[in-house]
């Protein structure tokens, strides 16, 4: 057995080497990682983030991208009150109907409707944005390779292009987005949105909100998911340990 | 009925009509087990258990899941975001077919090393493959059902496979996709034999475990039964080491579903389908990555395709090697005519094992890595190498191989060195056991 | 166990004390690993109760002012029918004349109104949950002259109230508000 364990431990190794290696290759800057307060067993949301994220969406994002999958039901989730979320949901129309006349009609949005989209089609983004798709921005952090830490690289990750090389009409140089082209304007500029809880609004910090904002949209069960983790691997931890006890017992009859 | 084994009168009563208490005593309590099974005979039981996790998690979302195209990737993700507990019981239902697969090919590679697939398991083998063959369907129609771009892609790929086939090639794929794309018919079918699978899944399980249970389980040393002494009865020796082994996974196993839910998964998956864009590296599950290096490196320079290249095209050459590097499977019993059946005792066949194991690993990365040099070359020289190791060096080894003396029975201490000769049996007396 | 015995007969004996001791984990353990698979099946049940999105099911708002007296109309909230009535003073003075004591569910007509012209109720039948028939023009009204429930003949008045068959309670009034004189809110 102890040869056996040996040879279970090389290709161990060699699948962790090879894992590890998919990551490097292709034209794909490996975004730096970053310490976010969501991430570890124990991670949780830092509201003030959520808040302010959500507030650079709506301000800034929401123009081009649409996050389909959230309603504004979901918005107290993140320390919103019922009348806040309310009053961001009235401030947007959607269509409703037919009423009794069969017309379609515009009203305010409720607690229960979806986040209302830029958009009606897809046809109409891309004619309103170059021929560019802005996708949907939900399931971003979970949509990519490196998840938070490639939305933020990306965010903060416009620079001039190099010297030698050609960008494309309406293309923008981002260090992080694969093959360094991207049709995207950069979104933040210093002071773009004056936070109401008066946090200086750098990029880096809008960046950071954002991401913040967006891993929740993507992952809101997140936080119920780490609590109750911690407590079924404990419990198991507990019962297996009694299990191996028992075993011990009913196998020391044999030996 | 005064003499029924049973003391409690209403399991007396219902055994002595229908004998399900006697079935159970007698396969689950009495079954004369090896004393010297180890940790990786846990695995069959384990992977008994995680398809049942499987249909019950399954049953439970294909009550919130809709196969439509239009609402498919919503309907998950409503299953996610506002069905109760439906993010636990998806990301158990998603994992839970990475752990089924992890559980799975331990069971394989067990068998491989300790030979459990010799005379008189070959239908026990046999069944295990076929298995294996159907929770690959199950797994790829199931990963179908999301609708992200990763599924509608693997679909595509897959379905093309059938093309190959000459003639009525493109015809079977046109009847499998009940279109010209894959499309709403797809999904819908996709669904509907995802949730028929399991059963058949089940049913082949029942026979595997009745040709199991007529000869017992094989063993480390790899020797028959001798006398009751070498036994001991399955409850409470094995079920309670099977239940401690099982929470050893489900420690693991809920460690990814509650801390790491998406690191088997594909991030593409979370993009909704798009007939229109192909992401840019597109790979299957990573159970299927060996099997996608072996299809890929049939390309019409490959040096092992030369041999058959004036026979088929090197498409239908890759399309029949991913299926044969399953089905030699089924013939391994009468590929490896070596009568010992543990690897302990076949010290060649032992370093053979571990370099197919090796072998594979290659394969999975090269099906990780995108189709450059020197991915090709590596995979190509990885799947020459997967069939010689299963036509070539097995057969062979069953004829030149040395084997080390066996034990007498499993209750003898297992003998160190192979010099001591009084009480070796030479390496014969499995055969026709 | 005691098959057990037989194989393991060379083993030596278990002590009195050991073999209690095991007894003890092994109740412990089993009464742990059954709340604990307890609590794995309450995710599975749950799921089947509405999701967040069903609670959260968006209110219905109805425009009165099309609807003329005595006119009954159908309108859909929440996937049920719900019933409004703009009721006749007639009807309304029948609703009122109706002692406690006579009724089955007794609740007085302003109890289940809040305009006493305007009659707001949920159309589904007490009984076994069909769609009493009285509200279409032309349809059965039953013996008080307000629904009938064809499945199994229960008889509800101008309130809504079951007076007679197999009916246990009224017809359920739902949450509604009066936006303005013509637009009301149900839910």
């Amino acid at each position: 057995m102890h040869k056996v364990s040996i040879n279970f431990a090389t290709i161990i190794v060699a699948t962790v080497i090879a894992t590890t290696s998919v990551f490097a290759a292709g034209n794909i800057v490996k975004p730096e990682k970053q310490n976010w307060s969501f991430s570890g067993l124990f991670g949780t949301f830092d509201r003030g983030a959520l808040q302010r994220g959500f507030q650079v969406y709506n301000e800034v994002c929401a123009a081009c991208h649409s996050a389909r999958l959230l309603h504004y039901r979901n918005l107290k989730e993140i320390g919103f009150s019922e009348a806040q979320v309310k009053a961001i949901a009235a401030s947007k129309e959607v269509t409703d109907g037919p009423n009794a006349e069969g017309e379609m009609f515009q009203r305010p949005a409720r607690l229960s409707d979806r986040l209302v989209k830029p958009f009606p089609n897809e046809e109409a983004a891309r004619a309103g944005n170059n021929g560019a798709l802005p996708p949907d921005l939900t399931l971003m952090t979970k949509a990519r390779v490196g998840g938070a830490d490639y939305l933020h690289a990306l965010l903060v990750g416009y620079k001039p292009a190099p010297k030698n090389m050609k960008l494309g009409e309406g293309m923008y140089y981002n260090l992080y987005f694969p093959g360094q082209q991207i049709a995207m304007p950069p979104p933040l500029v210093e002071g773009g949105v004056e936070y109401a809880d008066k946090t200086k609004s750098t990029v880096d910090q809008m960046s950071r909100d954002l991401t913040t904002f967006l891993a929740w949209a993507a992952e809101p069960e997140l936080e119920w998911r780490k609590r109750m983790g911690v407590k079924v691997i404990l419990f198991l931890l507990i019962l297996t340990g009694m299990l191996y006890g028992i075993k011990r017992k009913v196998w020391s009859d044999l030996h | 009925m005064s003499n029924s084994k049973f003391k409690n009168p209403i399991v007396a009563w219902i055994d002595y009509r229908l004998p399900v208490f006697t079935f159970l005593e007698h396969e689950l309590h009495e079954y004369p087990t090896p004393k010297n099974l180890n940790y990786w005979w846990n695995f069959g039981s384990l992977a008994g258990i995680i398809l049942v996790i499987m249909i019950v998690s399954g049953i439970v979302l294909a009550m919130h899941y809709t196969p439509h195209t239009a609402f498919a990737f919503d309907s998950v993700e409503r299953i996610m975001r506002d069905v109760n507990y439906g993010w636990l019981i998806r990301y158990i239902h998603m994992n839970g077919a990475s752990a089924f697969f992890i559980v799975v090919y331990i069971h394989i590679f067990r068998g491989l090393y300790f030979g459990s697939y010799k005379s008189p398991r070959e239908i026990l083998w046999i069944l295990g493959v076929a298995i294996l063959l159907c929770m690959m369907a199950t797994a790829f129609l199931g990963y179908v059902l999301p609708w992200g771009q990763m599924s509608f892609w693997g679909a595509t790929v897959i379905t093309n496979l059938f093309s190959a086939i000459p003639i009525v090639g493109d015809s079977i794929v046109t009847l499998l996709w009940g279109g010209f794309s894959v499309d709403n018919p797809t999904l819908n079918r996709f669904f509907s034999l995802h949730y028929l699978m399991p059963f058949v899944l089940v049913g082949i399980v029942v026979l595997h475990i009745v040709a199991l249970h007529q000869h017992g389980s094989n063993n480390p040393i790899g020797i028959d039964i001798k006398s009751p002494q070498d036994t001991i009865s399955f409850h409470p020796y094995y079920t309670i080491k099977d239940m401690f082994g099982l929470g050893v996974f489900l420690i693991l196993f809920f460690g990814f579903v509650f801390f790491a839910p998406n690191f088997f998964g594909e991030p593409d998956n979370y993009i909704e389908a798009n007939p229109l864009v192909t992401p840019a590296h597109i790979v299957p599950e990573w159970y299927f990555l060996p099997f996608y290096a072996i299809l890929r490196s049939f390309t019409a320079d490959a040096l092992i395709y030369l041999p058959i290249s004036w026979l088929m095209s090197a498409k239908l050459a890759g399309v029949l090697a991913m299926f044969a590097s399953i089905l030699v499977l089924f013939v391994l019993p009468w590929l490896d005519r070596s009568p010992v059946r543990s690897a302990r005792f076949r010290p060649v066949y032992k370093q053979f094992y571990w370099l197919l194991i090796i072998d594979c690993v290659i394969l999975g990365i090269c099906g990780a890595k995108p189709a450059d040099a020197p991915w090709t070359y590596i995979a190509q020289a990885a799947t020459a190498y997967y069939f010689l190791h299963f036509l070539v060096i097995i057969p062979l080894l069953s004829f030149f191989e040395k084997t080390r003396p066996l034990p007498t029975s499993i209750s003898e201490p297992v003998l160190k060195g192979s010099g001591n000769s009084s009480i070796v049996a030479s390496a014969k007396p499995m055969e026709k056991a | 166990m005691a098959s057990s015995a037989d194989t393991v007969e060379n083993g030596p004996q278990q002590p009195e004390e050991g073999e209690t001791r095991r007894d003890f984990l092994m109740l412990t353990t089993g009464a742990f690993g059954a709340f604990g698979a307890a609590a794995a099946v309450w995710p599975l049940v749950d799921q089947m109760n509405p999701a967040a999105d069903t609670l959260a099911a968006s209110t219905t708002e109805v425009n009165l002012a099309p609807i003329k007296p005595g006119q009954r109309v159908l309108v859909k909230w929440r996937g049920k029918p719900v019933f409004i009535v703009r009721r006749t003073p007639t009807q309304i003075a029948e609703a009122k004349a109706v002692k406690l004591a006579e009724l089955v569910d007794p609740e007085t007509d302003e109890a289940r109104t809040k305009k006493a012209e305007w009659l707001i109720i949920v159309g589904v039948c007490t009984h076994l949950g069909c769609i009493p028939a009285g509200t279409k023009q032309g349809e059965v009204k039953g013996e008080y002259g307000g629904w009938f429930c064809p499945c199994h003949g229960s008889h509800y008045d101008t309130s809504g109230r079951i007076r007679k068959g197999p009916a246990p309670t009224n017809l359920p009034v739902p949450d509604y508000k009066f936006l303005s004189d013509n637009l009301v809110k149900i839910g």
